[in-house]
């Protein structure tokens, strides 16, 4: 019940984080039977409309309900930390945001077992996720899922950027922000602007699927195209959305393991900027086949290359913050020093896609599905690894163990390497992307085999770090505040995991890297900026759980209004949008409540504070 | 200057190498590695410049990483705190110079062949137009200046530019001969795509849908024939030649006429364009695009044997695809066969 009603950004963390990780499971299942599928030709393990069904949801989920959850997770956990906050600026929305995204992620989820589930792609292309071609529910999952769920992420970023703008610790001038708050702070504003664009998608091509409409049908007056450039406006901002934060991650990691102050900070917050910047007008490089002309496609090859550059200041400052350190490698920094070489390596054939013509021989091909394995997993889920080694102790009091995370990585990235980069050379020997199964003699088939070998051992690698997990938290807590000893930033001043309420006083800032500051002055700890106080606390609420069970209900009314049921009572329900109704209902009479209500929250006490 | 020259024949060297490396992939009628014609080649020029670019920036990548990796490892009871640099604005500069001229490098050669591709020849008067229309799954080849229309393999005359109209009488496809062109997606009416590209070497290619279409998406597969001039001359003859060939028994031949021609064409008969063109299917490269036929069975059956196996369930062949299982339509084995034998028999001349 605790966890139902939390506002805590600490708590909201942890509940990111599992359920982050069962759909990230769910997606590495769905990955394991794509590459069995794979593993030779013509096989039958799997029918082409399951395969189908598997890979749009493995996308799917991997990208709206795997990573963008965890890296919420640890935007939740460390951003107030690192800032001096004592927790969100709106947590009852930071909660709201959380319930959204999993309603919407068992929305998705339940059409394995309602009829069908989604099978046009993650990027479910028109006419193809058209009711014509698709006609189970699948696709209808996949609109009103996503739609929930984006609704949570937008909540979220808005958030963040409240959060970062507002409750900076006093002395924390942006310019002294670390790497990790700088990058959350961007990727806020990316969500902020990319959202709306496949808010606006989802809702044409559900009333497309549902309400008849034409938006997307040539004989109705509408134009396929139009699908693929709403999404694509959304789904290149997405890409950095994802890797942004890992690129926060590395540049905390990094520097502590180092023991050197970030190198070039002030180029990073502005390579940063700019590739938030740019991402926004390179979308058309995904549509590169689809006709546009010439003109269109050199303007959007040459934007698209342009974004190499910012990312290599990023590449090279992070080499040279090791150089002339001491460099230790633990856990986290392992999955660093790996991210480093592999993003590069995802980095470099994205600028070879950028190129039109060669992209004409690359596109939809598994250069391609390489190519964004190597940015995604290579570099995304490399840099939540090492994130969640680097503050795992924080979140949750306990140390990780070092020996299983050093076999987490190694089986890994190995497991990984042999899985995508033999899939480069697939590609540019003839094999399409989104096959269910191949003729033999193309000399497809070793690559394919070393390729599901490869996905195993990162399965492996991924059991053994549950193992890990596992078997830390039957220890008791043991984390020191510091518990890398090389902290630079507020969130290892404080106990771990932290109190309530994070900072029993906000702490001064008097530079970049705080702690780091105070500890080569000599001091022990951060100078508070106030005397100990009561502090206010915002209260325990189960409003969010039940606004977003609200519009759970509704989606599902909405989606089968035009069913034909057995009986005649749930057809009369469904039919006549009374399930709907009575979802909405929930959904407003919370959010009545809410405004309703007058909730001043509570007050911890110094006589608390002071442990009396 | 002469460093900057020297370097840049290196990067040539090592691009020449790379071709010849890279060449070695895959087979030459279906890698984007081994070009055969000068579509492709001028994607793979782009290609080996691009790839040799990346893995000089790659191996710089990799050689600083293993340096600091081993110089600056932590040693054991080192405890001195290091020199906190706050940056370097000369080698940041250094690192910000050096991949914007990278990219110009790249960038050029891509501007410029962005436009050479979006050359299309539809107004050549010496290259052949065809309409390619897709279909799920398979793939409509109508020569609309000689009135012919055929499927699953496209028959051109070596060296000649073949104009192409790309289009889609349903979902999406992608048009993509890997070893000739690199593809072009096929939209429904209103956004037609035009392109096009040459096969200056006789031989059969083969021929790939690129965009995800449904189930057998994978088994959209279909074939360019590179003839020389004069055998693509007889094929356009042998294509128009009035008569329709149908089964001898007169029985089969009615089945064959009410059941199959009702959305199939032969010769004359009901054009028709909701299932494959069957004129001549017995000389075709392969049965449904995925059936080899091959006489000497290595890499198939023969053309009889993959009738047979289609028309026995198409369903189990390409899931997913729209014609009826000939036994639901009241046809025996035995007429099931006939007419495989039939249609293995038309050949053209």
């Amino acid at each position: 019940m605790d966890w139902i009603t939390t506002v805590d950004h600490k708590k909201i963390a942890i509940l990111y984080l599992w359920a982050g990780g069962i759909f990230f499971g769910i997606g590495g299942l769905e990955a394991i039977l794509i590459r069995i599928q794979l593993i030779k030709p013509m096989n039958t393990f799997l029918d082409a409309q399951t395969f189908n069904e598997l890979i749009t949801m493995h996308g799917t989920t991997m990208i709206f309900l795997g990573v963008m959850p965890v890296i919420f997770a640890l935007m939740n956990a460390v951003i107030p930390l690192q800032i001096g906050a004592r927790d969100v600026a709106f947590p009852f929305l930071n909660a709201l945001g959380f319930w959204t995204f999993l309603f919407g992620g068992i929305l998705l989820n339940l059409s394995w077992v309602m009829g069908g589930a989604p099978d046009a792609g993650w990027t479910a292309y028109t006419p193809l996720s058209s009711t014509s071609y698709s006609a189970t529910h699948g696709v209808d999952f996949y609109t009103i899922g996503l739609q929930i769920a984006g609704l949570g992420t937008l909540i979220g970023g808005i958030n963040f950027l409240a959060t970062i703008i507002t409750m900076r610790a006093p002395g924390m001038s942006f310019m002294r922000m670390p790497m990790f708050a700088w990058a959350t702070f961007i990727t806020s504003a990316i969500i902020l602007f990319a959202f709306p664009a496949i808010t606006v998608g989802l809702v044409l091509l559900t009333f497309d699927r549902i309400l008849e409409a034409k938006f997307f049908d040539v004989a109705g007056g509408g134009n396929p195209v139009l699908w693929q450039h709403i999404f694509w406006i959304f789904g290149h901002p997405e890409v950095y959305i994802l890797i942004l934060p890992a690129f926060g991650v590395i540049s905390e990691v990094i520097p502590t393991f180092s023991r050197k102050r970030l190198f070039g900070y002030s180029s990073m917050v502005f390579a940063t900027i700019l590739i938030a910047f740019l991402g926004f007008m390179v979308w058309a490089h995904h549509m590169f086949t689809t006709g546009l002309g010439p003109v269109a496609n050199a303007l959007f090859s040459v934007s698209t290359m342009l974004i190499a550059i910012p990312t290599g200041i990023k590449i090279f400052n992070w080499l040279f913050t090791m150089w002339g350190g001491q460099v230790r490698f633990t856990t986290p920094n392992l999955f660093a020093a790996g991210f480093i070489p592999t993003f590069t390596m995802g980095g470099v054939t994205g600028v070879m896609l950028a190129s039109a013509p060669a992209d004409f021989q690359f596109h939809d091909t598994y250069f391609v599905v390489a190519h964004f394995h190597y940015v995604i997993v290579g570099g995304l889920v490399l840099g939540l690894f090492a994130g969640l080694h680097y503050w795992w102790p924080k979140m949750f009091g306990r140390m990780l163990s070092e020996r299983l995370g050093k076999w987490t990585f190694w089986t890994f990235i190995i497991g990984f390497h042999l899985t995508f980069f033999v899939q480069h050379f697939l590609g540019l020997m003839g094999m399409q992307r989104r096959v269910f199964t191949y003729l033999p003699n193309q000399q497809f088939d070793t690559l394919n085999l070393v390729s599901t070998v490869g996905a195993m051992l990162m399965g492996v690698g991924m059991i053994i770090f549950l193992a890990n997990i596992f078997l830390t938290s039957r220890r008791p807590l043991d984390a020191a505040d510091d518990p890398w000893e090389d902290g630079r930033t507020l969130e290892w001043t404080i106990p771990s995991p932290p109190p309530e309420y994070n900072f029993k006083q906000t702490p001064l800032v008097r530079g970049l890297d705080a702690f780091w500051k105070e500890k080569m002055a000599g001091h022990k700890g951060m100078t508070p900026s106030e005397p100990v106080g009561p502090i206010h606390m915002p209260s325990a609420t189960i409003l969010p759980f039940l606004m977003s069970v609200g519009i759970f209900i509704a989606g599902l009314g909405f989606m089968f209004s035009r069913d034909e049921f057995g009986s005649d009572i749930m057809s009369f329900l469904f039919n006549n949008y009374i399930v709907t109704a009575l979802g909405l209902l929930i959904t407003f009479g919370s959010m009545l409540l809410r405004s309703l209500i007058d909730d001043h929250g509570w007050h911890i006490e110094p006589e608390e504070l002071e442990g009396r | 200057m002469m460093k900057t020259w020297q370097a840049g024949r290196r990067l040539l060297l090592m691009t020449a190498a790379l071709g010849l490396i890279l060449a070695g992939c895959g087979r030459e009628d279906l890698s984007v590695l081994r070009p055969q014609g000068p579509a492709a080649e001028s994607s793979f020029a782009l290609m080996k410049l691009s790839i040799t670019i990346m893995i000089v920036v790659l191996l710089i990548v990799f050689s600083i990483s293993a340096y600091v990796w081993i110089r600056f490892r932590r040693k054991p009871g080192q405890q001195e705190i290091p020199k906190q640099v706050e940056g370097s604005f000369k080698l940041e500069v250094l690192w910000t110079v050096i991949p914007l001229i990278l990219v110009i490098i790249l960038a050029v050669p891509t501007v410029k062949a962005v436009f050479a591709a979006g050359n299309d020849h539809s107004d050549d008067k010496d290259a052949i137009q065809v309409k390619v229309t897709g279909h799920q799954y398979w793939w409509e080849f109508e020569y609309t200046d000689y009135g012919v229309t055929t499927a699953q393999d496209l028959v051109i005359p070596a060296g000649k530019d073949i104009a192409f109209e790309l289009s889609t009488k349903d979902v999406l496809h992608s048009f993509w001969v890997p070893s000739l062109s690199g593809k072009m997606d096929t939209n429904p009416d209103g956004t037609v795509n035009r392109f096009s590209f040459s096969a200056p070497n006789e031989g059969v290619y083969r021929g790939k849908c690129a965009e995800l279409c449904g189930p057998s998406h994978g088994f959209m597969e279909f074939k360019v024939k590179s003839v020389s001039e004069a055998a693509f001359e007889d094929w356009l003859a042998s294509m128009k030649a009035p008569e329709s060939v149908l089964p001898e028994d007169p029985v089969l031949a009615e089945k064959f006429k009410s059941q199959c021609l009702t959305c199939h064409a032969v010769g004359s008969m009901p054009a028709s364009s909701v299932a494959p063109n069957l004129t001549g299917i017995g000389s075709r490269e392969s049965v449904a695009g995925i059936l080899l036929n091959d006489d000497t069975r290595v890499d198939g059956a023969p053309v009889e044997e993959n009738l047979k196996t289609w028309l026995h369930d198409p369903q189990s062949v390409k899931p997913g695809n729209t014609m009826p299982n000939p036994k639901d339509l009241g046809l025996t084995d035995e007429e099931i066969d006939g007419i495989a034998e039939y249609l293995a028999g038309y050949t053209l001349d």
